[in-house]
């Protein structure tokens, strides 16, 4: 069973700064990681394949550092990994994106055929969510969103069992392969890479595709021209009137919350009454 | 395709065995004033299964008008029947705004649609609104990474599309003097012919804490830095009956659970009290408590941009300032408690 995972590159947010004064983002403080939730959809990957055999084939589109996203991917077991790279796909919205994506993975399948393709829930960077579902409307293939645990995958008469989270509980849905998953953190455990990986990653170089290298492709939907959404402006977040601030030491600091808590007297009564 | 040809605000109505969510109500509350607005109806779209009952209720929180499908194949969400139905009502009926709840369901619909229709899709928007001289939609969300927010546009796509989450939109009150009208279409699709089948649907045990339905929530940010200051935060909340939240970076440090997390990622949340003790303020964190009642934050840094949406703030170390205040709490209330426990 070859299983094709869509992997992007991201800034970590936890590490961004903003700078207060201009509200710009101090880029060179976010080092660029794999997508956490992408993490977890190649090790699920890596997972089907010691069951099922087969491959895992990583696809990203991005800078040529991306690169280092799939040497991660790598490290955790995939097989190969491709990068298509090109300033023609610059500026991509995610439809825009879905778009380049599902050109390359049109190719991959011809080339040595796809049973399975994998994304993460969303990416951290913009958590849309929306490529996921686009690639899988575009390859014709069912997409099955949120999902946290693989149940079985029957190779014979081409089935896979999932278990898709929605709000009071979850779904267990089945569908003909190949179909996209787009997968939760919960769904595993990255596991630490095994010494052998660690070597091949550090040395691997991913396949890279420029526009021409993929086929049929329509220029007019790559990049910012293919984009219907475009940002319009951006702005610091209307600030309240403010705080009123409590000032003093400690202790009068405390007593005057103590005041406030008081005055909203419904509070307390939230406490002392049903106290649910 | 020509832009002019599309006209009406759409809501996706989302229910689950006939009964509607509320996200979809305060949809309609926020599309109205967009209709208002643009000066046309305003449109709900309901699917499912014996649904059609429902539909009138949505005149009353605001619908002109509701398309329904009723379809036994549309009994639960599933992808393929959903993004076929409403790929068809958008081809035929052509709406200018489509606005969907970013639930599970909602999410995936919206993605799907909008590779289906080919056209632009925001996600996880806070405000809505029109510029009318351009006659745009105006889509904006906490953008990438920190305080800023930003404004996205389709201009030359439609329909314009967007989701906003839960509780994010006041719902309006009923006004059950409204009428409207109902226009019912078919779906044309058979099970036997579907690709996914959905064996079973599993509800899980009520959730552990459920934000926002509190009445008091303290919240825990990064400044609080570890276990020991967790159980400090805690010990507040338990005084106070109150329930636990969190930013982010305390639920990616494993703190605590997800299910606590306030913010654009978690839940958004309304209680009448919110202490936020040592969260900077990020707007993907005040997104989601910004329409708390009374709102106390605690940062030993005066600028935090915390302080532009708390009600009380105080410039103090969490560690110094939250077990004083545990402690007065618990004489006040111990008081407190002969009086309205008794
Ligand atoms: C797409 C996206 C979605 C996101 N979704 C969410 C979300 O849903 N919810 C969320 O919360 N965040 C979310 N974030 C992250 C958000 O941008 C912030 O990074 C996060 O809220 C910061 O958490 P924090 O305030 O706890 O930590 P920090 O920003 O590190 O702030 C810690 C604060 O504690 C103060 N402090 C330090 N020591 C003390 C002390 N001893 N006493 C008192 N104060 C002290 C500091 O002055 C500082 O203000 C998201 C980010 C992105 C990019
Ligand atoms: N540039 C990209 N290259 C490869 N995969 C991507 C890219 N952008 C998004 N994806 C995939 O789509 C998922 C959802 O991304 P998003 O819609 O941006 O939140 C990610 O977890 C990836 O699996």
């Amino acid at each position: 069973m070859n299983i094709l995972v869509s992997i992007k590159q991201v800034p970590d947010t936890k590490v961004i700064k903003v700078n207060p004064k201009t509200n710009t983002l101090d880029r060179s403080s976010a080092p660029a990681i794999l997508n956490p939730y992408d993490a977890h959809a190649v090790q699920e990957a890596v997972r089907l394949k010691q069951k099922h055999g087969g491959k895992v084939i990583v696809l990203s589109m991005g800078p040529p550092q991306a690169a280092n996203a799939i040497r991660k991917c790598v490290e955790i077991g995939a097989d190969e990994g491709y990068l298509i790279s090109d300033k023609k796909f610059a500026g991509a919205d995610t439809l825009a994106t879905s778009y380049a994506l599902y050109k390359a993975i049109e190719k991959l399948e011809k080339e040595q055929g796809i049973d399975l393709v994998l994304c993460g829930k969303h990416a951290i960077d913009g958590d849309t969510g929306q490529v996921g579902p686009g690639i899988a409307r575009r390859m014709g293939m069912p997409p099955l969103t949120n999902v946290i645990n693989v149940e079985s995958v029957d190779t014979d008469n081409k089935l896979i069992r999932v278990h898709r989270k929605i709000e009071e509980g979850h779904e267990v849905i089945e569908s003909p392969l190949p179909c996209l998953l787009t997968v939760e953190k919960t769904i595993n455990e990255v596991e630490y890479a095994p010494l052998p990986n660690m070597l091949r990653a550090a040395r691997y170089e991913p396949y890279v595709w420029s526009v021409d290298d993929l086929e049929d492709v329509d220029i007019k939907q790559l990049g910012l021209k293919g984009s219907p959404t475009i940002v319009g402006t951006m702005w610091p977040p209307e600030k309240s009137s403010g705080a009123e601030m409590i000032e003093g030491s400690t202790d009068e600091q405390v007593s005057r919350l103590l005041e406030v808590m008081n005055d909203t007297q419904e509070l307390l009564a939230v406490k002392g009454g049903d106290g649910a | 395709m020509s832009i002019e040809e599309y006209k009406d605000v759409w809501v996706f109505i989302e229910q689950r065995e006939g009964e509607i969510f509320d996200v979809g109500l305060e949809l309609l509350g926020a599309g109205r004033e967009l209709a208002d607005k643009l000066e046309v109806n305003l449109c709900g779209v309901l699917l499912g299964n014996n649904v059609k009952n429902s539909a009138e209720d949505l005149y009353a929180y605001g619908a002109d008008i509701v398309y329904v499908i009723d379809d036994p194949v549309l009994e639960n969400y599933r992808t393929e029947t959903y993004m076929k139905a409403v790929g068809d009502l958008v081809r035929k009926y052509k709406p200018e705004i489509f606005i969907y709840g970013a639930t599970s369901n909602g999410k995936d619909l919206a993605s799907a649609v909008a590779t289906e229709v080919m056209t632009g899709l925001t996600a996880d928007t806070t405000m809505l609104d029109i510029n009318l001289e351009k006659r745009l939609f105006e889509a904006s969300r906490p953008a990438f990474g920190g305080n800023i927010m930003a404004t996205i546009l389709c201009k030359k796509h439609r329909p314009q599309m967007a989701t906003v989450r839960p509780k994010v939109m006041k719902k309006p009150e009923a006004d059950f003097s409204r009428t409207g009208k109902i226009i019912e279409e078919g779906l044309g699709l058979k099970e036997e012919d579907l690709q996914t089948k959905i064996i079973d649907i599993v509800k899980s045990a009520k959730k552990s804490v459920n934000l926002e339905e509190s009445d008091i929530i303290v919240t825990a940010g990064k400044g609080i830095k570890d276990e020991k200051g967790m159980a400090m935060v805690k010990e507040l909340a338990d005084t106070l009956n109150a329930d636990l939240g969190a930013s982010r970076d305390v639920v990616e440090a494993g703190l605590i659970g997800h299910a606590h997390q306030v913010g654009q990622t978690g839940v958004t949340v309304t209680p009448k009290l919110y202490i936020v003790i040592g969260v900077s303020g990020a707007v993907q964190h005040t997104v989601g408590m910004q329409n708390s009642d009374v709102i106390i934050a605690i940062n030993n840094d005066p600028e935090a941009a915390i302080f532009n949406v708390a009600h009380y703030g105080i410039v103090a170390d969490a560690f110094e300032i939250v077990p004083k205040l545990t402690a007065e709490l618990k004489k006040a209330l111990d008081k407190e408690g002969v009086t309205t426990n008794g």
